[in-house]
């Protein structure tokens, strides 16, 4: 993400948010992890044994560079080697719209994880509405740069989508955080249609349903 | 062609008496061979660098390839040149000798000090030749492992090496788990494939059918296979490169002449330099230890020992690895890779895996390469720090 909202410690709000959500101690997969800075904020607040995904070659080097345990590969496909129950946590930071399979992804999640983290960029959001609805183009925010040609996001979803994407991937919704334009986490009592509405980004946690 | 000097007697005179460290071992420690027999007396040629901590928790064993030996970062007795890895271990480097304690051993079977082919018979006071037992990567494991002992240490605090010592790498973590902290396999694979074992049976052919060869018994009749081994040695070499890399290094340019000259010398480059491979490498090696070293390495495929699952032989390995393969490596493609990395993680173990750019092929690990040397060193870090090893 191009200018994302960060906390005093210099660590990106929407990350130190995932990471609240993660035990001590946990066994984490992060898929999609970058260059690794989840994994380091994990690895530094919460102290858990950490790995990741990364389907970039220089983001891979980069993380294995830091010692951080990182393979490359890719979430479309790879996830389908783990087996079940294999961590606490998988995390899919900012990733899910650049799958291809978005469903066929969280399956996995919720297979090899106890619990499943999913942050996105929430398409729902008025900015976005506005710029479709009046400026009949598809949308450039701070958090999606891309024009719509060379984007790597190919599957965006809503907060109302996601919800629905849970029910048919078989997810229990345990938590549910949207974070607005400053990066401030939206109240609680608010109803779903205005975390859809006003959230820039939302952060779930899920685990198996039944 | 120009003619190698030394002899096979000097060779030999550094099998048995090697400028090296030798740890010896008698009849009441024999090495218990795969082939069945056990291997007693016999000894391991080393180099150690660096200094071995008080908790004695920071020893590094770097295992070496088909070609290579135990003089990893010191000048080579016999070819004068510097430490085969001396882009990776010194001080300083990745692989540090001011804080790590470095041991590389010569590989069972080898020709520099431990005991091989070469190496004299004490039943006979000669040679083994071809009587030597068949010797597998699981040997050369098992006797580093008896060295291990022999200097007091339990735990390795890392496993490094390329090819055939990342093989030696991984039969480490599979045969020794709990004496393996973390693992460097470098250019390797669980299993040489078919391609390998025909390529390796060319350059044993190259060997035998060579009249020197005298079915393994040149010492004894005062000979030696050198045009064998040297094509053994250039058939092989061409598999360490690519094309793009021999290409980039020599193309079609001809060797001190203008034109061809309509004959069968070294008119091109790129023979010019495979002659002088395989001449160099008669006069440092031994062609019997290239026929059972070569085929230690056929014989390797660490999945048959467990049911044909890979994973079931990492099955919950406390073993953290950091796999790395290079994309013009043609010999241990990056697929053979993938599968070390996919088994491990069947298994649940800590793995990072990294593929590095370079047109320079199976090569590539011994060379300088900036990002291959900065994924070692900090993979090595990381585990430093998680094994409580300060700086």
């Amino acid at each position: 993400m191009a200018d994302a909202a960060r906390a005093s410690s210099g660590a990106r709000v929407d990350l130190i948010l995932v990471s609240e959500m993660v035990d001590r101690g946990a066994k984490v997969l992060d898929v999609g992890c970058g260059d690794g800075e989840l994994l380091r904020l994990l690895a530094d607040m919460r102290d858990v044994d950490g790995r990741g995904i990364e389907i970039s070659r220089e983001g891979v080097n980069e993380c294995v560079a830091k010692g951080l345990a990182v393979i490359q590969g890719d979430a479309d496909t790879d996830l389908a080697d783990y087996p079940d129950d294999a961590f606490d946590y998988v995390i899919l930071s900012q990733t899910l719209q650049a799958t291809r399979q978005p469903r066929v992804v969280l399956e996995h999640m919720l297979r090899i994880g106890r619990h499943a983290i999913v942050s996105f960029p929430n398409f729902g959001h008025w900015r976005i509405r506005l710029q479709v609805a009046l400026g009949g183009h598809m949308p450039h925010t701070d958090n999606l740069p891309y024009a719509w040609y060379e984007t790597p996001n190919i599957h965006f979803c809503s907060i109302k989508d996601f919800r629905e994407l849970c029910q048919v991937a078989g997810a229990k919704m345990e938590r549910a955080v949207a974070l607005n334009a400053w990066g401030a986490p939206i109240r609680l009592k608010m109803p779903w249609w205005v975390w859809n509405l006003m959230g820039e980004q939302a952060v779930f946690l899920l685990s198996r349903r039944g | 062609m120009v003619e190698a000097t030394l002899e096979p007697a000097d060779r030999a005179r550094e099998t048995d008496n090697p400028h090296s460290l030798v740890a010896h071992f008698d009849i009441d420690r024999p090495l218990k061979l795969d082939a069945g027999v056990e291997l007693c007396p016999f000894q391991i040629a080393y180099q150690t660098y660096g200094k071995l901590n008080a908790q004695r928790t920071n020893a590094v064993l770097i295992c070496h390839a088909l070609t290579g030996d135990q003089h990893v970062a010191n000048v080579h007795p016999i070819t004068q040149k510097s430490g085969w890895w001396e882009t990776l271990v010194g001080p300083g480097l990745p692989v540090d000798t001011e804080r790590y304690f470095i041991i590389c051993a010569n590989v069972v079977g080898a020709c520099m000090g431990t005991t091989g082919p070469a190496s004299t018979n004490p039943k006979t006071g000669h040679p083994w030749g071809l009587d030597f037992p068949v010797i597998t990567v699981r040997d050369m494991v098992r006797a580093q492992a008896m060295l291990v002992d022999h200097l007091g240490i339990e735990s390795l605090f890392a496993v490094v090496g390329g090819s055939l010592g990342g093989m030696q790498v991984l039969q480490w973590t599979v045969s020794y788990p709990q004496r393996v902290f973390s693992a460097l396999p470098i250019a390797t694979s669980t299993r040489h494939s078919a391609q390998n074992i025909a390529f390796h049976e060319v350059g044993r052919q190259a060997i035998m059918a060579d009249p020197d060869w005298r079915q393994g018994r040149y010492f004894a009749e005062g000979t030696n296979p050198r045009r064998g081994l040297a094509v053994a040695r250039m058939g092989a070499h061409i598999t360490y490169l690519s094309d793009a890399a021999l290409h980039r290094k020599f193309g079609r340019r001809f060797q001190d002449r203008a034109n061809p000259t309509f004959s069968f010398d070294a008119d091109f480059q790129v023979e010019s330099y495979l002659r002088h491979q395989g001449i160099t490498f008669v006069e440092r090696f031994d062609a019997n230890s290239y026929l059972y070293l070569t085929r230690a390495m056929d014989y390797f495929d660490i999945a048959a020992d467990h049911d044909g699952v890979l994973a079931r032989a990492f099955k919950g390995t406390p073993t953290r690895f950091c796999v790395i393969s290079f994309t013009s490596d043609w010999l241990f493609p990056t697929a053979d890779s993938r599968a070390i990395v996919h088994a491990l993680n069947a298994g649940g173990a800590r793995v990072s895996f990294a593929e590095i750019v370079t047109d320079k092929g199976h090569d590539a690990f011994l060379l300088d390469e900036p990002e291959m040397l900065a994924i070692v060193r900090g993979f090595l870090d990381g585990a430093a720090r998680a094994r409580g090893l300060m700086r």
